[in-house]
């Protein structure tokens, strides 16, 4: 098999245009995400009535389900509806949608990993809410969270592959249609497979080092209990 | 007149094909998850063992299907594959052939995990009452190892169903297709279809998924105690 590589070069500006386009939605979906999980969050830790069980439906929801359907329901579904959506808008609310649950859970795989304890410990030696918080629980809960928040970092932007459905001109449609004007399909797949790798390799890297060093302060942290 | 939108779904002509196109979801589904977990349960054998490029082969094969997406993969295998190796695919075979092997990394990593979080002296009392590799596995080790993996696989196995969505995007004619067939061809009677027939398909995927993740998580609970 012998790629063309002048092919591949004059496609360059193509794929790099499609993986800044991926890499901002990426950015929005997570930092929505993210918001979206700490009111998630913060409603069950804190037993908000109402929006704690409004939460609740809404993480069943967005687990149960696939990001695919979730998009075609916002982008062709609503319209007809009359909520008319541009396609990026529609693939960001959709991550945050998708992705928002996910962070939740995260958050409360940390939180669940502070224990009684600590809080109770915390509070007997006068500690005021503020100082348990940010002395106490934070730092605990983020050292088992972060991996998975990591975790769900790449998993969103590995999702962002889907949004060519609903006509962003991502990756998937850009390698979609060289191959199908130009039949160059190796060299086409080849560059799409670059640019993910390029994208979430280093990513996912970053965090197993990362998961080894929470690992660790979380061994100390068990071994002092 | 859209209030009446969703009688596209109380056409039993209508209900009756979107059921058939489940149908293929469905066998991709089971089809994928069946040789997948049993492969997987193979994997996950030779993953605990002693020799490091053994461990690495295998990691790395783990890796390719967590770094890159699944729907890049369909893509590779529906264009590339068929086109490298001169061999004329379904879509339906090609997502049947990526779910497996993607089910095989992730179902070799859970039992890998199962496997190595049983105690040590259970292999070696195995060895000593002078049991076999396949009598160890068979008496002692995997019917240990199952109650530890269960939770995890039958997660998995949500997220291929959930993944299952995205053959249409490869030409296969899913349960998706065929909701957008339904679409077009009642656009003019019924505008709003696609709000109801989306709204369909959102719900069926829930109605599988969501008591899957319950039962998931009620073995979790059950049995990490």
């Amino acid at each position: 098999m012998k790629l063309n590589w002048q092919f591949i070069l004059d496609s360059l500006p193509l794929y790099r245009d499609a993986a800044w386009i991926t890499l901002k939605l990426g950015f929005w979906g997570i930092l929505f995400s993210l918001a979206i999980g700490l009111i998630c969050i913060i409603a069950q830790y804190f037993r908000v009535k109402l929006l704690r069980s409004i939460v609740q439906v809404y993480i069943e929801l967005s687990r149960n389900t696939p990001l695919l359907i979730q998009l075609f329901f916002l982008y062709f579904g609503l319209t007809k509806l009359g909520i008319a959506l541009s396609e990026n808008t529609c693939a960001i609310i959709g991550l945050s949608f998708l992705g928002g649950s996910y962070m939740a859970e995260a958050f409360r795989s940390g939180l669940e990993a502070v224990s009684r304890s600590q809080i109770e410990s915390g509070l007997s030696i006068g500690l005021s809410r503020a100082q348990l918080v940010r002395y106490v629980i934070l730092p605990q809960a983020f050292s088992v969270g972060i991996p998975s928040i990591g975790a769900n970092c790449i998993f969103l932007l590995k999702e962002t592959s889907i949004v060519g459905a609903i006509a962003v001109v991502d990756l998937m449609n850009v390698t979609k249609d060289l191959i199908g004007m130009y039949y160059q399909t190796f060299e086409a797949l080849f560059m799409l497979v670059a640019v993910y790798l390029i994208m979430i390799l280093p990513l996912s890297i970053f965090l197993t080092w990362l998961e080894r060093k929470v690992r660790y302060a979380e061994f100390g942290n068990q071994g002092s209990v | 007149m859209q209030s009446l939108g969703i009688r596209v779904l109380f056409n039993v002509k209508n209900i009756r094909r979107l059921l058939e196109g489940l149908m293929v979801t469905a066998r991709i589904a089971f089809i994928s998850i069946l040789i997948g977990s049993l492969l997987g349960v193979v994997l996950g054998v030779i993953w605990t063992a002693k020799r490091k490029w053994i461990r690495s082969i295998c990691r790395i094969y783990l890796e390719m299907f967590r770094i890159i997406p699944i729907f890049v993969w369909l893509f590779v295998m529906y264009f590339g594959g068929t086109t490298a190796l001169n061999v004329d695919l379904s879509g339906e075979t090609v997502s049947i052939i990526v779910f497996t092997l993607w089910g095989t990394a992730e179902m070799g990593d859970i039992v890998r995990g199962a496997l190595k979080s049983l105690p040590q002296h259970q292999v070696e009392s195995g060895k000593a009452i002078g049991l076999g590799f396949w009598e160890l596995y068979r008496y002692i080790l995997i019917p240990q190892a199952v109650r530890r993996m269960l939770p995890g696989a039958i997660n998995l196995a949500t997220r291929m169903i959930k993944t299952t969505s995205l053959v249409v995007l490869i030409g296969v004619i899913d349960v998706i297709k065929v909701g957008q067939q339904i679409i077009e061809y009642s656009r003019i009677e019924i505008p709003t279809a696609s709000f109801w027939v989306y709204g369909f398909v959102f719900i069926l995927y829930f109605a599988v998924c969501y008591p899957l993740s319950k039962l998931s998580r009620m073995l979790e609970n059950k049995w990490n105690r």
